[in-house]
């Protein structure tokens, strides 16, 4: 029983985790129509720029810094959000699948970075021992959790501004965005950066919930894939959706990790390949079913003037 | 108040716009008539920072404004809409509107989070703002339709609505009528007239329908192969050879492509 609740406490502080990537990536993919599918790369430099300054000095890696956690947090997102107006900017021109191919190229750069640079972050040993805020287990879900809620507050805020509609506005027509008067290019870039920093604070809660981080950790498929697939499966524009979907697909995740552990050992690679196959078909089913996600996007209720 | 000034442009050999010059006199409604790929549209996107001229200047207001992108035409005063309504349509008809408006402190990240009250006050604002455009279209009933399933009329109506949510000093149309049911269309050219005359707005429009050219527009410019054939009064510009060749028709065939 006492197990059973354990597992709990990780799989939430997982997926909530998870749920602030998906909420980074729905401001960028959900709002704005940016084809990020370098989610991986901004979520790595979170976690080792965290690790890198909260950890204590050592020959092994740059620094580290032994700073305390929330300035491990800060670090993070602004490095991550750094990158992103570096990568924005230099794929100002680019859309919809040209900014896909650039995204998975640059977050691949990154990981080889990671993986080679071993002054920078002790290469394919990676940085073991970064501390937590707090010990207890549910004491740091608390604190993710936290983070989940103050990240979803403000989002959605912005989601229902006059930002966030220019934002929707710059995903269904740029020229029509461009002769409504507004930069688009400025509006993009912000979009790009504020969800990547929102990345990089998921990579950060990532790294003080693990403890360690190396390169292994964000490749593509735990990197950027789940986070993608949690997002169009629970609703893409929709906040709630991007919640919800992390939570259905980590369910998934979870729960048939724990089916394949109890096959035999000779099986179990195998049956990693068919967890990913299974994700595959539960996102196509949703996609032929419920093509707008679990919790499709929300009109914005406008009432009569004086209304609301 | 525009002075479009010996502008070029190519594509890949094709001279789409080949030394135009003419004015878009200020108060007035200005015709731009001229067969199909006679480069009206292609001046149009010029003009309001769309593409870039090879060649030549766009004066708005005296002052030099070649190259400028659209945003900072638009902070200048001018408007323009497409031929092709381009609505946003996952989002509503009244939200379509609400983007317009310059200047919203709700545009500016930190402000939605920091300054919630004002935000929310501007925002009260452009809604009544574009609740008096809808009554002004008379689109009431749509208001809160999705722009995607709205009909082309109506789209063609959206569009106009939209130089109407901000000051514009001069409104460049793109086809406006083209598509749009007769009673329609009277509404659209009412819309039209009303605008010039209560609230001084300049326009220039392509329009294919001559009914529409004749009952607003003087002068009427006509463009041909890239050029400005001839310009001044629909009589003036009726009586023209060299129009009625390029445009009524020299021809029959081009009587069937271009006459309404």
């Amino acid at each position: 029983m006492e197990s059973l609740l354990d597992y709990g406490v990780f799989f939430l502080t997982m997926t909530g985790i998870y749920a602030i990537l998906a909420l980074g990536l729905n401001l960028q993919w959900g709002f704005t129509g940016q084809f990020n599918i370098g989610v991986a790369g901004f979520f790595a430099v979170g976690a080792y720029t965290s690790a890198i300054f909260t950890t204590p000095e050592t020959a092994s890696h740059l620094g580290g810094f032994d700073l305390p956690f929330p300035v491990g947090i800060a670090a993070a997102m602004l490095a991550s959000g750094l990158i992103a107006v570096l990568v924005g900017w230099g794929t100002m021109r680019l859309r919809t699948d040209y900014l896909a191919i650039a995204t998975i190229g640059i977050a691949e750069i990154i990981r080889h970075v990671l993986k080679n640079e071993d002054w920078l972050t002790n290469g394919v040993r990676g940085i073991p021992g970064i501390s937590r805020p707090v010990e207890s287990e549910a004491g740091l879900l608390a604190v993710v959790l936290a983070f989940v809620a103050l990240v979803y507050l403000l989002i959605e805020r912005a989601r229902k501004s006059p930002w966030g509609r220019v934002l929707r506005a710059i995903r269904e027509n740029e020229n029509a965005v461009m002769a409504s008067g507004k930069d688009v290019s400025y509006f993009r870039l912000q979009a790009f950066v504020v969800g990547s920093a929102i990345m990089g604070l998921g990579g950060a809660l990532f790294a003080h919930f693990n403890g360690f981080v190396s390169p292994e950790a964000f490749g593509p498929l735990y990197g950027t894939f789940l986070i993608w697939v949690a997002l169009i499966a629970g609703g893409s524009g929709n906040n709630k959706g991007a919640l919800f979907g992390t939570l259905v697909i980590w369910i998934l995740w979870s729960g048939s990790e724990i089916l394949t552990s109890r096959l035999p050992v000779e099986y179990v690679t195998q049956a990693g390949a068919l967890r990913v196959l299974l994700i595959g078909i539960v996102l196509q089913v949703i996609l032929l079913y419920r093509p707008e996600g679990l919790l499709p996007e929300e009109r914005p209720k406008l009432g009569k003037p004086g209304e609301d | 108040m525009i002075v479009i000034d010996n502008v070029s442009k190519h594509f890949s050999g094709i001279r789409a716009v080949d030394g135009c010059s003419f004015r878009i006199a200020k108060g007035r409604i200005t015709g731009l008539i001229g067969p199909n790929g006679a480069g009206k549209t292609t001046l149009f996107n010029i003009v309001a920072g769309f593409i870039r001229a090879d060649t030549g200047r766009v004066l708005l207001e005296g002052k030099d404004v070649t190259g400028q992108p659209p945003h900072r035409l638009f902070h200048r005063g001018l408007v323009r809409t497409f031929q092709i309504p381009q609505e946003f349509s996952r989002m509503t008809l009244i939200e379509n509107l609400m983007v317009v408006p310059a200047g919203q402190s709700g545009e500016r990240l930190l402000a939605t989070w920091l300054r919630p009250g004002r935000v929310a006050a501007e925002e009260r604002r452009v809604r009544e703002k574009a609740e008096e455009v809808i009554d002004f279209l008379q689109l009431g009933h749509v208001a809160r339709e999705l722009a995607g399933n709205l009909s082309g009329g109506q789209k063609k109506l959206l569009e106009l609505g939209r130089t109407m949510m901000t000051d514009a000093k001069v409104v460049l149309l793109d086809e406006p009528g083209a598509g749009v049911n007769r009673t329609l269309l009277a509404k659209l050219c009412e819309s039209i007239r009303r605008l010039n005359e209560e609230r001084g707005y300049t326009f220039c429009i392509i329009e294919h329908d001559m009914d529409v050219i004749t009952r607003l527009c003087d002068p009427v410019v006509v463009m041909a192969q890239g050029r400005v054939l001839t310009e001044g009064s629909m009589n003036h510009v009726r009586s023209n050879e060299a129009v009625l060749d390029a445009y009524f028709g020299g021809g029959a065939a081009a009587r069937g492509d271009d006459t309404p």
